[in-house]
Order: structure tokens, then C-alpha cells, then sequence
């Protein structure tokens, strides 16, 4: 069973004349332990994509599982829990709330889920120490570097027992080097048995995926064939598909 | 990439033999650019006639020569290093060649072309990825040369995006505004409306 399922989704915004179908007929699977990436220029649908998977939004038709589960069956309440519990999301400006402390920012989910303070506070540390951030677990915010701030973030996204992670550009505005680091994070929680959908118009981030998906219009048009080994790519003989 | 020069610049360190210089070499590079013995020796013989390299006369006992770099070589070296590469005259892109025929051809769908030149890149890109992924194993010469690639990839994809967007706005402005920007454009785009 996949971690994420989209099922024939579709998301039309506005009526009539003004009709737009934001995506149409999406299938994806995502599963545990892997990272998927869906490329695709600005206003080609990727991020109604994200949040539908991440049942913020719901679609106007099609399914969306979630190990296994019919979200769009659900009733508010199970959703918001499914959302404290299970999914873990990554925005492109972070979104970290600003009066509270890195740890706290990233105990807080923990907490509202009812999960004890100490206890929560413990997981909390526990993640930033794993993202190289335990020295930083007390700064606010606006103390910490763009790079600090993103990893606080995929801390927050990642804690507890989240098995899905949902990033939108998680990048950001962070240079090359910090945005490596970012996706090394990601792939790294998927290696702990996390699944990953990442939505990016950025070549370089999206390679870190095990599965690019491109989307186009709000189709999802082609995706990457399962990778060769990188040895491959430095065996002079191996041959050459621009030539053929 | 000049064999010649990165020969010098590891003779600069000190006296080495051939096969040495092919395995330094191999090592500076990340194992990016596999070398074969030959093309050192023949390298090697053309920086001793240029009066770059010498070596000494082979002694009965010894297997290989043992090279050096002369003042020359230095200079040499030191020169090729500060002078840029010619990037004046655009290369004779293969893709960019492709593109454009296939938005001039009828019947041709330019929008899959891109895609499918697209989708090879990424997946190129996904293997060279791979490659820095372990990091247990981290090897700097190999991580640069890695995000060179990288870098060179991302920006053919990036052009490909831009054209595939340039595309489009011209397809539709042709057939909305009735000017005929690109008119086999407009002619071989007509099944998208």
C-alpha cells in the first residue's frame, strides 16, 4: 500500500466562462521510503497539487489515500488530525512562527496532538540535534540564518511520527549549497521510511529524487525512468541516447 | 579539456612517472574523466619536444621514466591558467539545432520534443546527483566536478523551459491577435487550440 495515493484528481477553480482546471486527472503513488519530485513551470498546477495531497484543500473530483485512508471521505476533525499526525509540510518562506523559539516551533505540533510538554520538548530536540541545529534550539526566529530557519522547519515537518513529508519549494531563496543540504535532509528522513513529494521548477532539487514527474497544464505529462547506476555514467562505452 | 596542461600542473608538485600522473590525474578529477596510459605517454612526449617536461635517460635497472616540469613548463602552466577560455562564438548546440527545426516542421509536435530532451536531462542529472549522495565517501574533486555538470545540465533545462514557454506565448498570440508572428508556427500548432 503507498504512503500517498492520488486517484484521478482534478481541481477546477471558478464557474462557467471562468473555468479553470487547475490540475486534471492526476494519478501518483508515492511510496515509504522514497522521494518524488513533480517539475513543472509556475501556474502549471503544482502546488494545488501539494496541497490537495496534503488534504488542505479538497479536489473537485478524484481520491486521495493516505496510507490507505479515503481523506476525502473524512470529516474536518479527522483531517486535522491526520494533518497534526501523519504529514509534515515544508513551505518555500518557511512559515515558522515567529514568537516562539526554534524548539518550540518544532515541539509545537507534538503538543497540540497532546503530547506532554517535556516529552514533546524532548522528540523536538531530539530532531534539531539529528539536523545540526541543537545549539540553536533556544534562538527565535529572526536570530537564525535563512539556511537554520529551513532546517528548523523540515525539523518541525519531520518530528514525531510523520510518514509523509510534503515540501513546496523547499529551498526556498537559500543558495545552491543550503538548498543541497535541504534535500539531503528530505532524502534523509526518507531513508528512515518517510515518504517525500517534493514540488520544484528547480532541475538541480528535483534530481535528488528517486522519480521526477512533469507536470504541464495541470497534466502530468511524463516522469523519469527508474535511474541507472551511477557508474554508468562514467563508463566512456555506455551509450549515448542524444546520437541515436 | 587540456590533458596537456593538467600534466603540467601535477609535474609542477614534483618529478613523477607516467603511470603516477595517470592515476593522480584520474584522482584530481573525481574519476570524471577516465585517462587512458597511452594518451600520457604521447602527452608526455609532446611536453619534452615543446621544451615544457624532461626526463632522464633510462638507467638499466629502472622500468620507467621519471618526468619533471622545466622553468618553461612553469611558465607555461602559469599562462594557460589565467587565460580564459574562448566563449565568444556560441557552440554549434546539437539541442538548440533540434528545437528549432521541430518548431518549423509541420506535423512535428515541438512541446513533446522539448519534453522528451527535458526528461533525458533530468535523468542525467538525477545519476550525476547520486553520485555526491554519499557522503561517507565525500571526495571534493569529485563534488566540484559533479556541480559543474550539474550546472551545465540545469542550464540547458532551464532554456529548454524558457523555449517551451516563448513557444507557447507565440502559438497563442498568433491566433488570437491574427498577426502571424511565427506563421508555420501557427500552421503546425493548430491541433493545440
Amino acid at each position: 500500500m503507498s504512503m500517498l495515493e492520488l486517484r484521478r484528481v482534478s481541481k477546477v477553480y471558478g464557474e462557467g466562462a471562468a473555468e479553470v482546471d487547475a490540475i486534471s486527472s492526476i494519478d501518483l503513488a508515492v511510496e515509504r521510503g522514497s522521494l518524488v519530485a513533480i517539475m513543472g513551470p509556475s501556474g502549471s498546477g503544482k502546488s494545488t497539487l501539494l496541497t490537495i495531497a496534503g488534504s488542505l484543500e479538497t479536489p473537485t473530483s478524484g481520491d486521495v489515500m493516505i496510507n490507505g485512508a479515503n481523506v476525502v471521505s473524512m470529516s474536518r476533525n479527522e483531517k486535522a488530525r491526520l494533518r497534526r499526525r501523519t504529514i509534515g509540510y515544508v513551505f518555500q518562506d518557511f512559515n515558522l512562527l515567529a514568537g516562539l523559539s526554534a524548539v518550540e516551533n518544532v515541539s509545537l505540533p507534538l503538543e497540540l496532538d497532546g503530547i506532554p510538554m517535556k516529552k514533546a520538548r524532548a522528540q523536538g530536540m531530539a530532531v534539531l540535534d539529528e539536523l545540526g541545529l541543537a545549539e540553536r534550539a533556544e534562538q527565535f526566529p529572526d536570530e537564525l540564518s535563512g539556511g537554520e530557519r529551513q532546517r528548523v522547519a523540515i525539523a518541525r515537518a519531520v518530528v514525531g511520527e510523520r510518514s509523509l513529508l510534503l515540501a513546496d519549494e523547499p529551498s526556498g531563496a537559500l543558495d545552491s549549497v543550503n538548498g543541497e543540504a535541504v534535500m539531503r535532509m528530505i532524502l534523509s528522513a526518507c531513508h528512515r521510511g518517510v515518504a517525500a513529494l517534493v514540488v520544484t521548477h528547480d532541475a538541480k532539487l528535483a534530481s535528488w529524487a528517486d522519480r521526477v514527474v512533469f507536470l504541464r497544464d495541470g497534466k502530468a505529462v511524463d516522469e523519469t525512468l527508474p535511474p541507472q547506476r551511477p557508474e554508468e555514467l562514467l563508463d566512456p562505452n555506455a551509450a549515448n541516447p542524444s546520437e541515436s | 579539456m587540456s590533458i596537456r596542461h593538467s600534466l603540467l600542473a601535477l609535474l609542477s608538485e614534483g618529478p613523477k612517472y607516467g603511470f603516477q600522473l595517470r592515476q593522480e590525474f584520474e584522482a584530481s578529477t573525481g574519476d570524471v574523466w577516465p585517462l587512458n596510459v597511452g594518451q600520457v605517454y604521447t602527452t608526455l612526449d609532446r611536453l619534452e619536444r615543446d621544451g615544457f617536461a624532461e626526463s632522464d635517460d633510462l638507467d638499466e635497472d629502472e622500468r620507467q621514466k621519471n618526468f619533471r616540469i622545466t622553468e618553461r613548463g612553469a611558465e607555461e602552466l602559469s599562462r594557460w591558467l589565467r587565460t580564459p577560455p574562448d566563449l565568444t562564438q556560441p557552440p554549434r548546440d546539437e539541442l538548440v539545432i533540434k528545437v528549432l527545426v521541430a518548431a518549423r516542421l509541420p506535423g512535428v509536435d515541438v512541446y513533446e520534443v522539448i519534453q522528451v530532451h527535458q526528461r533525458y536531462l533530468v535523468q542525467l542529472m538525477q545519476q550525476w546527483t547520486r553520485l555526491k549522495e554519499d557522503e561517507a565517501h565525500f571526495d571534493l574533486a569529485l563534488a566540484l566536478a559533479v556541480d559543474a555538470e550539474l550546472f551545465r545540465l540545469d542550464a540547458v533545462v532551464r532554456w529548454l523551459d524558457v523555449a517551451d514557454g516563448r513557444l507557447r506565448r507565440a502559438a497563442h498570440e498568433s491566433t488570437t491577435d491574427g498577426t502571424a508572428v511565427l506563421p508555420r508556427l501557427r500552421r503546425r500548432t493548430g491541433a493545440h487550440r
